[in-house]
């Protein structure tokens, strides 16, 4: 009886979307005569970040300080239709919607800068920093704030715009399965190490290193956490996670978290990731999304870890120490045989 | 098409490492959830769930129930206006077969029967228990290769064959590439396996709940913890036969998802009980019925068989894959659809064929989950990756970067792929994780179709 | 079930609570007390350690505690240590490692994690580990909380030792 270890990979490609039946997501923008622009919607922030991701997004088209966003979601009397907040499709809907929206609000507001500082919308910038000023000329500047200020008292103007984002329905042909799926394809690969130990079955994971190949990060700090907690779910799921012990069976279903057994702090390894960037032409600034996909390519990448520290063949998950005992047998029946 | 790779450009706020907004927020431990809503004359909603994964319901006995303590309401099928049944996602093609509470059979152990609202959640929780409910039990089955088989008990009736049909008349969700039996008659080799995930709980540690609020106007106000707002609405609406404006859906912060609030649960009841009771209605799941009653992840099982040359080159890729969706459709054929596009996963393959069948079992209903239809693909795929190459003496880095997709390749579902980057995101990691590489495979691009 | 009437003191204050045998404190300070957004629920059966609160100092889990054991005891949630400057290292370092997505575990983890820093300043990594086993999140995958704890450690050490000492029990 001793302690192996092995080492296995796997590579995904992830689809953002799902255009089956149309798949649409609004935004409007508008800016508060206190200074605010604030993005409306009714997508769901999950812990994911949506908000966050939003007001960069917003931020980046108005070209104000992310401060001066709020982002006001979640409720389907004020906020236009979200038609959900999974399959991957928030950062990109969501996204996109978001860009559409605060154009429309920027030119408005450029138009209004315009008549103020008396050029041609055409020859303004924005700072980023809050302020509009003519192309190379800094000193011709005045606060965005000022300007939606100026709009709604002297020019009767509405700094305000609208977003959609609508990739177009495609129904699956049912004889060849034809169809247009999804927007854009993201990717990843890991590689782990795993140590089992042949007289208990229990498996544990040394050490996992990722590559993440998502089109621009919209925010690179979110990323990581979402790679992380994914990396994470991937073991619990690879290992431990089941409400069907002796599936197809239904006994011994779990009812609270000492029966549902989910990795702890405790069986976390070290992680290692790194990010790639090619963005999509069809993405909020290139993103093309990552929340669903993070689990995908450490579960095989574990299970080909044990294969190859044991030399078996499961192709079953989780693989609790129940199944790797069982698989040690099989082999030790084949091998004598 | 693009030959060279795109490049990202500076830009200012896009791309930054900002902090998630709410942080602050979360460590003061100020972020309120569903959960902590509280309003005047909130009544509490606990479910009476069926003990039997099959069974004809002969009674439903409520009189104890609505005599208990603190009870202000009982509410069962017969409360249901037009008693419609749930069609999951109606966009996609899914058909009404789920009661909101059941009527004449129940078809998994979980299954609402009847619901009490009390003044507070114990009251609800004790005269819950006190539901009287005659069952005659029927056989059940729980496998999803035993559900389909020839004189295997049948759940639904709308279902005859216990699985869902795609298009008018397919029992299985198709993709068709190419000649998948010549090539793997002309292949070198044949590999073969099965796959197999299991049922899993999104678990996110604040359950799955809503408050139903009755404005004073006609109008209710349902706070959730929902994934999907409007899609939700639209299905309370239907259910409860109202003008869809006459409901408003709010969600604050959520403690989590994962997928597993993507599904209707406690809206429509929590909904139905607000109108007839005049009062706020809390419908919250424990953790023991997010556990056992909540949608999970499906369980799936993947027969591959793969026709592969001895210089590595997969030239075939046959499979069948079986979902089981538990007792009811709920989102398992937009799972499954999504599942059957993924093949054959990031590797171009000229011949793919594939059918992909949504089993009614006795089980809990499976809904989504972080990756829904994809990781069971993904799972598949890169097991079987590992056992193609071990069968042909192959390193596996190698195997799967000569089969790699490239940007115009064909896919399964005969459209060329876009914004492919899995060769270079493979040859990073090999780099990351001090994997070497020969030159021949380090020259590879998925912008272009030779090395070199 | 016969209703009793106890003294019970929440973030430095006496309050009189009604309870029966049964009660736990998690109900009292959610529901009574109106402490709704630190003392969260995520079981209700001693599985996750979102309800975690600090009685007399030490970690409890305030699902499980019947609150007619508790009389004359004193208990603090987030809300009555906000003050203290061990809980103000501690909430910036759980910012600054990102140790937070849902935010639903979170509370429960400072609380943790203040207990584990008053009764131990330098916890070896392992000894964070064992701290942190009773508390679950799903979001995060732990590294960064692991990480945060650390950090804070590292704060408080330097120099803040006095401060965290006499910080424990105020209100
Ligand atoms: S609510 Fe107390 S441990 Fe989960
Ligand atoms: S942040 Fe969501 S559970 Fe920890």
């Amino acid at each position: 009886m001793a302690k192996l270890r092995g080492t296995g990979m796997a590579a995904v490609n992830y689809p953002t979307g799902m255009h089956l039946g149309g798949d649409p997501t609004m935004a409007l923008v508008h800016a508060t005569s206190s200074g605010s622009f604030v993005v409306t919607l009714s997508s769901v922030e999950l812990g994911q970040g949506l908000k966050t991701v939003l007001a960069q997004i917003a931020a980046e088209t108005l070209g104000v300080p992310l401060e001066a966003v709020v982002v006001d979601t979640g409720d389907t009397d004020t906020g236009p239709h979200c038609s959900g907040t999974g399959a991957s499709r928030t950062t990109h809907r969501a996204g996109n919607a978001v860009i559409a929206a605060a154009k429309e609000a920027r030119q408005e507001m450029l138009d209004v800068a315009a008549e103020m500082l008396e050029v041609s919308a055409d020859d303004l910038v924005t700072d980023g920093k809050g302020n509009i000023h003519v192309k190379g000329v800094v000193e011709k500047s005045l606060p965005a704030a000022e300007v939606a200020a100026a709009g709604q008292f002297v020019y009767g103007k509405s700094i305000s715009g609208r977003g959609i984002f609508l990739p177009p329905a495609s129904k699956q042909d049912p004889e060849t399965g034809e169809s247009a799926p999804y927007s854009t394809q993201a990717h990843a690969c890991t590689v782990v190490e795993v140590e089992v130990d042949t007289e208990t079955g229990a498996v544990r994971v040394l050490s996992l290193k990722s590559v993440y190949e998502i089109g621009r990060q919209v925010n690179p700090e979110l990323v990581k956490g979402q790679i992380v907690g994914g990396a994470w779910m991937g073991i619990g799921h690879a290992l431990y996670e089941t409400t069907a012990p002796y599936y197809p069976a239904i006994d011994h279903a779990p009812y609270d978290f000492l029966n549902y057994v989910i990795p702890g702090a405790a069986e976390m390894p070290e992680v290692q990731c790194e990010i790639l960037e090619y963005p999509s032409e069809t993405g909020p600034y290139g993103a093309k999304g990552v929340g669903e996909m993070v689990a995908n390519a450490p579960i095989p990448a574990i299970v080909n870890a044990i294969n190859n520290a044991l030399d078996v063949c499961i192709g079953e998950i989780p693989v609790t120490p129940e199944v790797v005992l069982r698989a040690l047998e099989e082999k030790a029946r084949a091998d004598g045989a | 098409m693009a030959s060279e790779a795109p490049k990202a450009e500076a830009l200012n706020v896009v791309g930054q490492p900002v902090k998630l907004r709410d942080l602050k927020k979360h460590v003061g431990g100020q972020t309120s959830y569903c959960d902590d809503l509280r309003f005047p004359r909130m009544l509490h909603l606990k479910m009476h769930r069926s003990v039997q994964p099959h069974a004809k319901l002969l009674a439903v006995d409520t009189a104890a129930a609505a005599r208990s303590e603190g009870v202000v309401r009982v509410l069962t099928h017969a409360d249901l206006p037009g008693g419609e049944l749930w069609s999951g996602l109606a966009t996609v093609g899914g058909a009404g077969d789920e009661p909101v509470l059941a009527s004449d059979k129940v078809r998994w152990k979980g299954e609402a029967i009847a619901a009490v609202v009390a003044r507070t959640p114990e009251q609800a929780e004790a005269a819950a228990a006190k539901v009287k409910v005659r069952y005659e039990p029927l056989p059940a089955v729980f496998d999803v290769e035993e559900a389909l088989a020839a004189g295997a008990p049948n759940l639904i009736a709308h279902w005859p064959g216990n699985h869902y049909i795609f298009g008018d008349d397919h029992a299985a969700a198709q993709i068709r590439l190419g000649d998948v039996e010549k090539a793997l008659a002309e292949a070198d080799r044949v590999v073969e396996n099965v796959y197999q995930t299991s049922p899993i709980e999104q678990a996110p540690l604040e359950t799955i709940g809503c408050v139903a609020v009755p404005d004073g106007d006609g109008r209710y106000t349902v706070h959730t913890g929902s994934q999907s707002l409007s899609s939700t609405l639209k299905s309370v609406a239907a259910y409860l036969g109202l003008p869809a404006n006459r409901l408003r859906f709010v969600s604050g912060s959520v403690g989590g998802g994962f997928g597993g609030k993507a599904d209707l649960a406690v809206e429509v009841t929590a909904t139905l009980a607000a109108i007839k009771t005049g009062r706020p209605v809390k419908y919250r799941y424990t953790r023991e019925e997010e556990m056992f009653a909540s949608s999970t992840r499906a369980a799936w099982r993947v027969y591959i068989k793969d026709g592969v040359m001895n210089d590595g080159r997969i030239v075939a890729r046959k499979v069948t894959t079986y979902h089981d969706s538990g007792a009811y459709l709920r989102m398992s054929n937009y799972g499954a659809m999504k599942h059957s596009t993924h093949w054959p996963g990031p590797y171009t393959v000229a011949n793919v064929w594939v059918d992909v069948y949504c089993v009614f079992t006795n089980r809990t209903p499976s809904g989504a989950m972080r990756g829904f239809g994809i990781m069971p693909a993904s799972f598949a795929i890169e097991v079987q990756m590992d056992r193609v190459a071990k069968a042909i003496g192959m390193d596996p880095w190698r195997l799967r970067l000569l089969n790699a997709y490239r940007n115009g390749d064909m896919r399964g579902h005969h459209r060329a792929v876009k914004d492919a980057a899995m060769i270079e995101t493979i040859q990073a990691t090999a780099k990351l994780s001090e994997q070497n590489l020969t030159g021949d495979l380090q020259s590879l691009s998925s912008w272009r179709q030779k090395a070199g | 079930m016969t209703a009793k009437i106890l003294s019970l003191n929440v973030n430095g204050r006496d309050e009189t609570i009604l309870c029966d045998g049964l009660t736990t404190l998690q109900e009292v300070l959610r529901d009574q007390l109106g402490l709704l957004t630190s003392v969260k629920d995520g079981c209700t059966q001693g599985g996750c350690g979102s309800c975690s609160v600090l009685v007399d100092g030490e970690l409890w889990l305030s699902c499980l505690a019947p609150v007619a054991a508790l009389a004359g005891r004193a208990v603090m949630t987030l809300e009555g240590l906000k003050q203290s400057a061990g809980i103000a290292a501690i909430q910036q370092s759980f910012i600054d490692n990102s140790a937070a997505q849902c935010g639903f575990c979170t509370p429960g983890m400072i609380l943790t994690v203040k207990a584990l820093l008053d009764a131990n300043p330098e916890p070896s990594h392992d000894e964070i580990l064992e701290a942190l086993s009773g508390n679950l999140c799903r979001c995060t995958g732990y590294l960064p909380i692991v990480e945060a704890v650390k950090d804070a450690a590292a704060r408080l050490s330097g120099g803040a030792d006095a401060a965290r000492a006499s910080e424990g029990r105020e209100g």
